[in-house]
This record gives C-alpha cells, structure tokens and sequence, in this order.
C-alpha cells in the first residue's frame, strides 16, 4: 500500500490529547516527606481532615505526611514496600493489632502517658491489643456496623429487628455496606449466634440470609457509594451503616438516622499503634497524645470522612455533636454490641469466598 | 555506509566492522530497554513468582504451586469474574466504536480545519477532571433522582423511576464516555491521514458513496480502529473504578475480584495469579489483532 500522504492532522494535539485522555485515569501520588520534622502516618481516611491533623502542626511545628490506605491487608501491604523507619504511626483495625505483633512491626505503648482511664472501657479491648503482656496499640474511634435508613421512608419500629433485612418488605429500597466481616457478624447476631463463636459450620446459615439481604439490595459498596446511595435516597436502608453514615450527612437531612436493633450491633474499633522502627518515636507519641487528648478525639469523631464515637469519654464535643452519637447512649448500645468476627486465616478465606459467591449470584 | 567499509577494510576487518556495526544502535535503545525492563519485565517476573506462592498465616509459603490458577477454575464465582470482565469489555468496545466512527468522521471532514483543533480540545476537556469524580458523576446521573429518569418521568415516557445506576448498563456507560473520545482520536488520525485522491479515484470509477466507504474509507481507517479498539479492551477489562462505583458490585469484574484478595486479607500470590489470567485474556486479544496492530503501513 502506498505511504499515505502526512497531512495537518495536528499530530501533537493527539498525542497530547491522547496523553492527557490516559493519564487521566491513573492517579499518580510521589511521597518524598521523610524529615526530621515530619511524621510519618498510615491512617485512614478519616485523619486526613485538616481540621485534625493542622492544629498538631501548628502546635509541634512539624508537618504530618500521610498515607491513606483500606483494609489492614493493603496497609500490610504498603508496609512490605516500606524500609523499616518510613513510617512512626498506622491506624488499625484493633481487632488486627496482633497481625502487626506477629510482624514484630509495634511498639509497646507507654501505658502511664495515655488517657486509658478516661475511654469506655468497652473499647479498651485489652485481649486484642495487649499481648504478651504489652500495649500495642490504643483504641481512638469506634462505633457500629448496623442499620442506617431514612426516618421519613420507612417504618422506625421495623428497623428494631435484624430480620427485617432479610424480610422482602424494603426489597429495591436497601443497600448492602462492601465487606464481609461487619455483615456477616450481624447476620449472625439476628440468627442467634456470638460472632465470637462463628464456625465453618455457622457459615451456610449465614449465606442463605446474606443471599436473601443481596436480593433485597441495589447496590453493594464501600463507604462512599453506600452514603451516596442513601444521602441521594437511591436506598432508604443501609445494611453495615452506622452513625459514622448518618452522623455528617444529618445536617443535609435530618431524617437520616441509624439505630442498634434489639440483637445489637457490629463494634468495629480503629485503634493508633507505634511504629517499633520508627525514626521519630517522641513526636509519633505526642502524635497519639493529641489524637486521644478532648480536643483530638472531637475533631477525630466529627472528622469530614466519617464520623465515630470517640474512646475517650472526655472527648471536648458539643451537646449537638453528642447527640448526633449518641453519645448518652453508648453504655447501653456497648452492653448489646458483639465485636466484629476475628476469624482464623481458613475462616477468613472461607468467609470471603461465601461472600464472593452472594456477590457473584445473578 | 555498508558498501563504503567493505571496500576500504580488507577480509576480517570488515567482517568485525560489521559485528560492531550490530551494536551501534544499542546506547540509543538501551534506556528504552531498561526502563522495560524494570518497570515491566521485573514487576512481571516478580508477580509470576508471587502467583506461584501461598499465603500461609501472617507470611507466604514458597513452595512452587498452580493452587492459585487452581482455584480459579475451580471456583465458578471467580470464573465468572473473566466472563462478566470479557462481557463488559466486548459490550464497551463496541459501543464505542459505533459512536465514536461518525464523530470522528464529522471532526475530520465536516468541521473546518481551523475549528478542528479546538474541536479535539474540547473533546478531552472532561478528561481533565478526576476520574473518579466523573464516575460518581454518573452516579447522580443515572440514580433515581438524577436528570435521566426525572426528564423520562417529567415526558411521561415512565411512570416510576428505573435502576439505571448501579447496574451493567451504568458501567458501560462510564466507559463509554471515556473511550468513545480515545477511540474518536485514533480514527480521526487514521481519517485525516486518508489521502482524498482515494475517495475520488473510488468515485471516478463508479463507487456510490456507500460503497466508497465500505471498499475504501473503511479498510483503510480500519488501523485505527483497532489501535482504539485494543486501547480500549487493555483499559476496561483492567479497570476497577468504574464498575466498583457505577455496576453497584452486582456483578464482580476481575479487577474487583482481585482488589477482594487484597483488601482485607493480602492474599497476594492468588491476586497474582488472577492478575496473569488477566493477562494471559489480554495477551489473546493483542495475538488476534495483531495484523491491525502494526503502527506504520508499508
């Protein structure tokens, strides 16, 4: 075939075009930050709020570079990829703590320096963060894995039972919170069962009532998807929300809402540990200082992410913002709540592939 | 250059000028080389590697196995994970094509040459915004309550809302808006390249224009097509974004089955190995289109 004839095209505008069109669709982050006067944090979404993290700042004159990061596995992840010293602080799941132990990754807390006294003492969650008779990590934020909805759809009576997920009643109107362990543990708490206690037998039970709950949902997704879904009343039930849903949106809609239904809820619990190679081991104390002092623990619970119960009981909010958790509320709410399933690795697998297969289902 | 050293070098010298010869264009090619290299075949090698291992408690078992490819022919909702992937992807590249064609036909031959630049601007405009933002984007669009059912309900087309979020559809939609203007780059390249003597000697001899689009136009732009074309299928069936904020998790993709084993419980080695039959699918498709594929025509 003939050479074809190079004409005005505007080659570059394409590639450029082309370029431009491309990279769109990878975001590039380059973390360079290793100073002396930085720490050095894996957290969550909820720390990356200005509203939290500047006052340290200003207070240490330090700057905190960050790394937001989902589930322990990609925090572990991220931590494979690190030289030891890279990091002084990670968030974690606290029931996970003794996955960062097993690493040898932590180090002991100063128990002295830390306002245990002051936290729920629900949440101090000795068995999963004190081991081999040292404190690995301290609790921050918790809260719970239940049923948000909207007050002016459905019947708030309903809400009281965690059958009703499973009830074709709301059938099309729910949506069903993207991971596994909080809903598996609240399918077994309405079928009678300890989530403390789950077994490989437990699991078919609890798939049949996860199938059900898939069926009645739209849509199945991750924190932000599933807020989007019931703030733009695409749902009016979320299956796995909690107040750490309802609680930002509340000024936007006052009838979202969220309730621990007789069987009570899911207790998930994000705790703060210290890096044991870390470079910078004073500031990263200080850092969990401010983060478990009243002032830390109100902007950490009202954070734009998501908000949570506050560990510390002297958390500095205010009566709106108490309100909004519920925060009279919480030793009772503590008293009916189950900790998320902590199952073994084969468990957990198992788990996951049920999960897969009710997600896979036409 | 060859004729030149042959004559002047007698026997073995000019055989080893030759040989050195060989090696010149190396120092030009080497840094292409290595960045392949390192940021392809290492990462590839090392995740070939990792697909042969196990996770095992809080490390990984090194012991050499295929349990991992194992698996996902033994368990039927992983499978399903390539067939909804291979689904969506085959659905999204046709698609795309079929709208991006006559836009790229109006761009190229309709809209006046000074225009056109503007015009190719203004088409990758969107892309400059976030990604994921733009996805979310098509959540309010498509939801409920978003401007595509309330204007089918203000018509009275509908009488009640339908899901259009959160489903097959709202994932090849998402993708659709992307790789329609990819594809309308490719083959407005193709179509400005196309000579108009082509068109014309077609006609001179006969040729409705139906039929010059189909014999001539279309062969000849077909290149671009399927560079688009395999753009496109590299870029959607590795996605996760779209169908994790647009499909509603009704259905797993493969890259969101392989983002489940990492997210909670870092099973790398078997994220590894859905990774290659990624790649191996991919890999297929690149084979098969490969006589498209070439980026220069003799």
């Amino acid at each position: 075939m003939a050479r074809l004839t190079k004409t005005t095209s505007g080659k570059g505008v394409i590639a450029a075009a082309i370029t431009a069109a491309l990279l769109g669709t990878a975001p590039f982050g380059i973390n360079t930050a290793s100073a002396e006067d930085t720490l050095n944090a894996l957290i969550w979404c909820d720390h990356n709020d200005p509203n939290l993290l500047k006052p340290f700042e200003d207070a240490n004159k330090v700057k905190v570079n960050i790394k937001e990061f989902e589930g322990t596995g990609a925090g572990m992840a991220i931590l494979d990829q690190s030289k030891p010293g890279d990091w002084d602080v990670m968030v974690i799941d606290s029931v996970d703590v003794h996955r960062g132990v097993e690493k040898n990754l932590f180090e002991p807390l100063p128990e002295a320096e830390l306002p245990f006294a002051d936290m729920f003492p629900e949440v101090k969650m000795d068995d999963a963060t004190i081991i081999g008779g040292k404190r690995y990590s301290i609790t921050e934020k918790f809260g719970y894995n239940t049923i948000s909805f909207n007050s002016s759809k459905v019947d708030v009576k309903d809400m009281t039972k965690m059958s009703i997920l499973w009830d074709p009643k709301y059938k099309g109107r729910m949506a069903l919170y993207d991971y596994y362990l909080p809903v598996i543990g609240m399918v077994a708490m309405g079928i009678g069962k300890k989530t403390s206690e789950l077994t490989e037998a437990d699991l078919p039970a609890i798939k049949e009532k996860v199938a059900l709950i898939k069926a009645n949902s739209k849509l199945t997704g991750e924190v932000a998807a599933s807020q989007t879904a019931l703030a733009t009343g695409e749902v009016d039930i979320l299956v796995g929300g909690g107040e750490w849903v309802t609680a930002g949106l509340h000024k936007d809609n006052a009838a979202l809402d969220f309730t621990i239904p007789d069987e009570g809820g899911v207790l998930w619990a994000q705790s703060l540990a210290m890096f044991a190679a870390s470079k910078n081991k004073p500031l990263a104390l200080k850092f969990i200082q401010y983060v478990m002092s009243p002032e830390g623990q109100a902007r950490l619970a009202t954070s734009s992410c998501y908000w949570g119960m506050p560990s510390n009981r002297k958390a500095a909010l205010n009566d709106d913002q108490k309100k909004l958790l519920r925060f009279a509320e919480q030793p009772a709410y503590l008293k009916r709540a189950q900790r998320y399933p902590a199952p073994s690795a084969d468990l957990d697998k198992k788990m996951q592939d049920m999960w897969t297969s009710v997600l896979q289902a036409k | 250059m060859t004729t030149s050293i042959d004559a002047s070098l007698p026997g073995s010298q000019s055989t080893a000028a030759y040989r050195w010869l060989a090696f010149a264009p190396l120092p030009y090619i080497l840094p292409a080389m290595l960045w392949t290299l390192l940021f392809f075949a290492a990462p590839f090698v090392a995740m070939l590697l990792m697909s042969l291992w196990q996770l095992s408690g809080p490390g990984l078992d090194t012991t050499p196995t295929l349990a991992n490819y194992a698996q996902f022919f033994n368990n039927p909702a992983y499978f399903q994970a390539m067939v909804n992937s291979a689904e969506v992807t085959a659905i999204v590249t046709v698609v795309s094509i079929l709208l991006a064609y006559p836009f790229a036909w109006i761009l190229a031959e309709r809209v006046p040459e000074r225009w056109q630049r503007l015009a190719l601007a203004l088409a990758v405009l969107p892309f400059w915004t976030s990604y994921v933002v733009r996805s979310y984007a098509w959540l309010l669009v498509l939801g409920e309550r978003g401007i595509v059912n309330q204007t089918l309900l203000g018509l009275h087309i509908l009488s009640q809302p339908i899901q259009l979020a959160n489903t097959r559809f709202a994932t090849v939609v998402g993708f659709v808006h992307f790789f329609v203007m990819l594809l309308t780059l490719t083959i407005y390249a193709n179509l400005k390249q196309l000579s108009p003597s082509y068109r014309k000697a077609a006609a001179d001899l006969g040729a409705n224009p139906v039929q010059v689009f189909w014999h001539v136009v279309l062969p000849l732009t077909l290149s671009g097509i399927m560079v688009g074309a395999f753009l496109t299928i590299v870029l959607a069936i590795g996605d996760y974004i779209t169908p994790q904020v647009l499909g509603g998790n009704n259905e797993l993709l493969m890259p969101q089955l392989i983002m489940l084993q990492i997210g909670r419980r870092g099973d790398f080695p078997l994220a590894s190995a859905l990774s290659i039959l990624l790649m191996i699918v991919v890999t297929l498709v690149y084979l098969a289109m490969a006589r498209w594929l070439k980026l220069e025509r003799a």
